[in-house]
């Protein structure tokens, strides 16, 4: 399986490291929330069927974090982009 | 003719084998002799020989039935000593000189085998006969199971290590073209006419695929030729890869392949550089899978004797290795296949003593043979193959109007080859591995391709094309698409030359062919796994309706063969017993690989110390010289302690503990991890990720700090020098330098992407030497420009200079609890430095510790490493409170006021200390209050490090422990029933030595 870096290009998969749901941002003064919320940004996530939108790490490259939008049943990618920029692509 | 090198069943000419290289083999002790393109089963029959194997379960006699992968009975040891390997199959062994095979599953011989007895009782041994008769009593199972498994045999593994190498390639193409038959050679050629980078795979030694093993003519010559001509103008282009011995295994997510190359298997060693085998990951644009096709056996009774074949694989005998495989056969059939086949076998001297087709009327193939004279008996099954070791004649009888009962009026024909051709199978298993979805034809009598899911089409008779025309048209066709789907613009589909175009004709399916009243006669389905067809029908009357459940309860298709043969056959059985139709029963899952793949090749050349890379310190070669004995941590190897003549090993580790505390030490520490921070926000950055500030760090110092995750635990501790305003050096332990180091990327690259910070890993460039014990400072001022003096250098304070003429820094930090120094200098300068230690320390006794007595000496300090950092502390219970900054935001900060967290029960690092003086602490042992108390015992606590001090006199230990810091002074044990070791500890501080610090600021 090849991961398009947008950095470095096409690379093999065993170059990458998954590093979790670009969707859940961190919350910018976690002290402000309640228990519940700081659970629901520390532990909970959604498990959908489908397109994703994840954050990978070139780890074995440049070692740059992106952001990929995978479908999480087929394997597909069908964007990467840095982690400032929006994801093309993908039903829904 | 008579020539009496020629073995007996050898065509006097023809066959693609070297007749000028004979060569010497043996098979179960016997010598015999075969030529250079034979294969150990082509060998084999031109010898004569078809008893080969005893089979898995009832150890019946079991010959070769086919010419390829798909064989499901003559699986042979190969090899012998380090190198034996069994379960081989003899049509896939390229013969080499000085083979040496043998005969599985038999004692004392394949063709007397004492275990043979299980066939005469096997209508006692249905399917789950072992589940339903050794299931009491239970205890007894672990007996009966190693006597089950003795009879079930499957040949013996070696027991020494594997002294061949094998090889793992990684390469990228355009094309891969899986298959070199004639659809697969003339999609390699239309693709790599297009500029593709083409690479096509074959499992043979031969490309050709089927033409190898036929008469068949291509623009009116010998189909050879052109297969040759094709090979030469592929292997003449610089951007193919003609890949022969290699098995395409495995098909995965976005057209990756998994191929395994037979490097050295031809050879009698793969000697040199040449792998035995050589796996190949291929990663494709685009595929054009051209696997062919398998013919199925026909179900009947003692259809698994010795000399019943599959009709295709005898006309590869006569054409590729000039073998006759008998030289009196009947025919039987359900379709036109056979009757090319038997045109064949007649042109090369097999007498014909009759086609039997379960068809009703004759059809035009059927035709021509019957003008040659060849008897034909339409509407007629072979109901039996008769013999004992090998076939001697079928009974055949008529068929009723229905086709499933026999009609009586039964004829014996002699013979000593029955053929049998119950259609074809196309192979798409890697189709379906590739989640292709499968359509069920209803003319073809089988399951055909029909909508692909990945980059990838299939052409030729995998697709359900019989004609040798239309194959090589829809090759051509299926080249220029997937070149023109990997982006080549100049494709188009070559043209084909001229062939013939014989179909199968109509397939009269026949699954089970019907037997006289009362017959025991076993019909055998999966021959590897003698699956026979009674035992489908026994599934069926249990209550089993899911293809997948009955596969494994009969053990259907579940052999190394994968049911090649059997899967269609198996499923037909079971929906005829199910009155279902085919395809609403469905198909088990093809998985990989297609064929058996050694664990040799799937390791490669990661094995030993090749498995994971081993990290040296710059100082290494130093350690091994001084006779260090190493341990691992992690990747890297760290001398443990240095044992001297008439040492034991406590002894050294005691003394170097000791040789610290009273004079000085030198330890190798290079594998902490060390990662440089720039920028000019780097302050801010190690202020959010530690619990206690750093921003006010001034430059010229270094600080110990702590590092949550954001769910509070502890993640690593470390130290954290200020180098220059905006340049930082940070340590971690060992084993998280690389975590770590993702953790801050991650911060910096997801969540804080506007603070200016770059960090990157400087362990390696890094040489580090702890320099410890009360004459440190005195061996640094021998060897450094740096001032020395306590106070122009005071604790935890960091200099640079030259250091052994070599620029350096100097942190002084000290893990041991003694006046000590860090010292840095780059990687290539490491061992000149320790060196120059030693040297220049020669009259303080400098002396090198190792990681046992480290450890000693930070226990005794306090001082916490993985075991305790164990995911499941945190900063309070480790006994940090203090340094949890109340004045700045940080990770981890909010999830310390989780309710769990503050809880009062929380487990908090003590000391301990033995009671009695003696007696160790055992490893891992839990805390408790009464071992003999009434179980389950409430534990407290557990040992987190354990050691005996010399300093203390007595063992001491680190344990986490519920409310600990309130308990000091209580005696608890420690026990460790799994060792069946206890002591009474006294609880204290985790400080055993100097808790004031004095020793450090000195």
């Amino acid at each position: 399986m090849l991961i398009k870096c947008p950095w470095c290009g096409d690379r093999s998969l065993a170059e990458f490291s998954y590093q979790g749901d670009a969707t859940i941002i961190r919350p910018s003064d976690p002290l402000s929330l309640s228990d519940n919320q700081w659970n629901e940004y520390l532990n909970l996530r959604n498990n959908p069927k489908g397109w994703h939108d994840e954050i990978w790490q070139h780890l074995n490259g440049c070692r740059k974090h992106f952001k990929a939008r995978r479908n999480v049943v087929t394997h597909e990618i069908a964007d990467t982009k840095p982690m400032d920029g929006s994801l093309q692509g993908g039903r829904s | 003719m008579n020539n009496p090198q020629i073995p007996q069943y050898r065509l006097p000419e023809g066959g693609r084998i070297d007749r000028s290289r004979p060569l010497s083999f043996s098979f179960n002790g016997r010598a015999y002799v075969g030529y250079q393109g034979d294969t150990l089963a082509s060998a084999l029959l031109a010898n004569g020989v078809h008893l080969i194997a005893r089979s898995f379960k009832y150890h019946r006699p079991r010959g070769i039935m086919s010419a390829g992968s798909e064989e499901p009975c003559a699986m042979v040891t190969m090899r012998q000593g380090s190198r034996i390997e069994p379960n081989i199959r003899a049509t896939q062994i390229e013969l080499y000189e000085g083979l040496v095979a043998n005969s599985q599953n038999c004692w004392p011989s394949v063709n007397f085998d004492l275990q043979a007895i299980i066939n005469k009782v096997s209508r006692f041994l249905p399917s789950g006969f072992y589940y339903k008769t050794f299931k009491w009593p239970k205890f007894l199972w672990m007996s009966y199971e190693k006597v089950i498994r003795h009879a079930a045999g499957m040949g013996k593994v070696a027991t020494l290590p594997d002294p061949d190498h094998y090889d793992h390639m990684h390469a990228y193409c355009d094309v891969l073209v899986v298959g070199g038959g004639p659809a697969g050679l003339m999609a390699a050629k239309s693709a790599a006419a297009s500029g593709a980078r083409v690479m096509l795979a074959d499992e043979q030694a031969e490309f050709g695929g089927t033409l190898c093993g036929r008469a068949e003519k291509i623009s009116n010559k010998p189909a050879m030729d052109w297969v040759a001509r094709v090979r030469d103008e592929l292997a003449a282009r610089p951007d193919v890869t003609l890949l022969p011995r290699t098995v395409v295994a495995s098909y995965y997510d976005h057209n990756m392949l998994v191929l395994n190359q037979r490097t050295g298997e031809h050879l009698p060693t793969a000697e040199g550089f040449t792998p035995r085998q050589r796996i190949w990951k291929v990663w494709a644009k685009q595929v054009v899978l051209a696997t062919g096709a398998i013919e199925r056996p026909l179900v009947f009774g003692n259809n698994d004797l010795p000399g019943v074949m599959l009709t295709g694989a005898v006309q590869t005998y006569i054409s590729q290795y000039g073998v006759l495989a008998g030289k009196n056969a009947v025919i039987f059939t359900n379709n036109d296949s056979a009757y090319d086949a038997a045109a064949h076998m007649h042109d090369n001297g097999i007498k014909i003593a009759a086609i039997i087709d379960n068809r009703k009327q004759t059809s035009p193939a059927a035709q021509k043979l019957s003008d040659r004279g060849i008897l034909i008996f339409n509407n007629h099954v072979v109901y039996q193959a008769v013999g004992s070791k090998h076939v001697r004649g079928v009974n055949i009888s008529p068929l009723n109007e229905n086709g499933d009962k026999l009609s009586g009026g039964n004829i014996k024909i002699d013979c000593d080859l029955l053929c049998m051709s119950g259609g074809w199978t196309p192979s798409v298993h890697l189709f379906s591995q590739a989640r292709g979805k499968l359509r069920w034809h209803e003319t073809l009598t089988t399951f055909i391709p029909e909508k692909s899911f990945q980059q990838e089409r299939s052409a030729g008779s995998c697709k359900g094309v019989w004609g040798l025309s239309d194959c090589l048209k829809g090759g051509a066709k299926a080249g220029a698409e997937a070149a023109k789907a990997a982006g080549f613009t100049k494709t188009r589909a070559l043209k084909t030359p001229a062939a013939s175009n014989h179909d199968m004709g109509d397939i009269r399916a026949l699954w089970r062919v019907p037997q006289p009243p009362r017959s025991q006669t076993k019909r055998f389905i999966d021959f590897q796994d003698d699956v026979a067809t009674s035992d489908i029908e026994l599934a069926a009357r249990e209550g089993y309706r899911s293809v997948e459940l009955t596969k494994r309860y009969t053990t259907l298709g579940m052999g190394t063969d994968q049911g090649k043969t059997s899967n269609i056959n198996g499923l037909a059985v079971l929906s005829e017993e199910l009155g279902k139709h085919i395809p609403e029963v469905g198909l088990t899952t093809f998985r990989p690989p297609y064929t058996a793949q050694t664990l040799g090749a799937i390791s490669g050349p990661e094995r030993g110390g090749h498995f994971a890379p081993t990290r040296r310190s710059p100082v290494h070669d130093w350690h091994v010289s001084t006779g260090a004995s190493f341990m691992p941590a992690g990747l890297w190897m760290r001398p443990a302690y240095y044992q001297q003549p008439g040492e034991t090993m406590w002894d050294a580790i005691y003394r170097e503990t000791k040789h610290v505390r009273s004079h000085v030490g030198l330890v190798d520490v290079s594998s902490l991890g060390k990662i440089d921070l720039q920028g000019k926000d780097s302050a801010e950055f190690l202020n959010r990720c530690y619990i206690n500030g750093f921003a006010k760090l001034p430059v010229g110092k270094c600080r110990y700090g702590v590092m949550l995750r954001d769910d509070g635990m502890v993640f690593d501790d470390g130290t954290v020098s200020r180098l220059a305003e905006n340049h930082f050096m940070m340590t971690t332990t060992t084993a998280k330098a690389g975590p770590v180091l993702q953790y801050l990327e991650y911060l910096l690259d997801v969540v804080w992407p506007e603070l200016d910070v770059h960090v990157v890993s400087a362990t390696e460039q890094w040489c580090a030497i702890a320099v410890a014990g009360p004459k440190s400072r005195e061996l640094l001022s021998r060897i450094t420009d740096i001032d020395m003096s306590n106070e122009a250098f005071e604790f935890m304070g960091v200099r640079q200079g030259n250091i052994c003429d070599v620029p350096g820094r100097i942190y002084r930090i000290s893990f041991s609890g003694e006046l000590a120094y860090e010292i840095g200098v780059p990687s290539d300068w490491g061992l000149h430095v320790w060196e120059s230690l030693m040297t220049a320390g020669k009259d303080l006794k400098v002396s090198p510790y190792g990681l046992e007595a480290m450890s000693i000496l930070r226990i005794e300090k306090g001082h916490i490493v993985g075991a305790e950092l164990n995911g499941r502390t945190t900063a309070d219970d480790l006994g940090f409170a203090a340094m949890i900054s109340t004045r700045k935001p940080f990770m981890g900060q909010r999830s310390l006021r989780k309710p769990a967290l503050l809880e009062g029960e929380r487990k908090q690092l003590v000391g301990l200390i033995s009671l009695d003086g003696k007696t160790p602490i055992p490893r891992g042992a839990q805390i408790v209050v009464n071992p003999d108390g009434p179980t389950p015992v409430a534990m407290l606590g557990e040992v987190t490090s354990n050691c005996y001090s010399p300093h203390v006199e007595n063992h001491i230990g680190l344990a986490i422990v519920k409310r600990g810091r309130q308990r000091i002074d209580e005696i608890l044990w420690a026990t460790s029933p799994l060792t069946k070791q206890r002591v009474r500890v006294k609880l204290c501080s985790p400080h055993f030595i100097d808790p004031q610090g004095e020793r450090l600021r000195g």
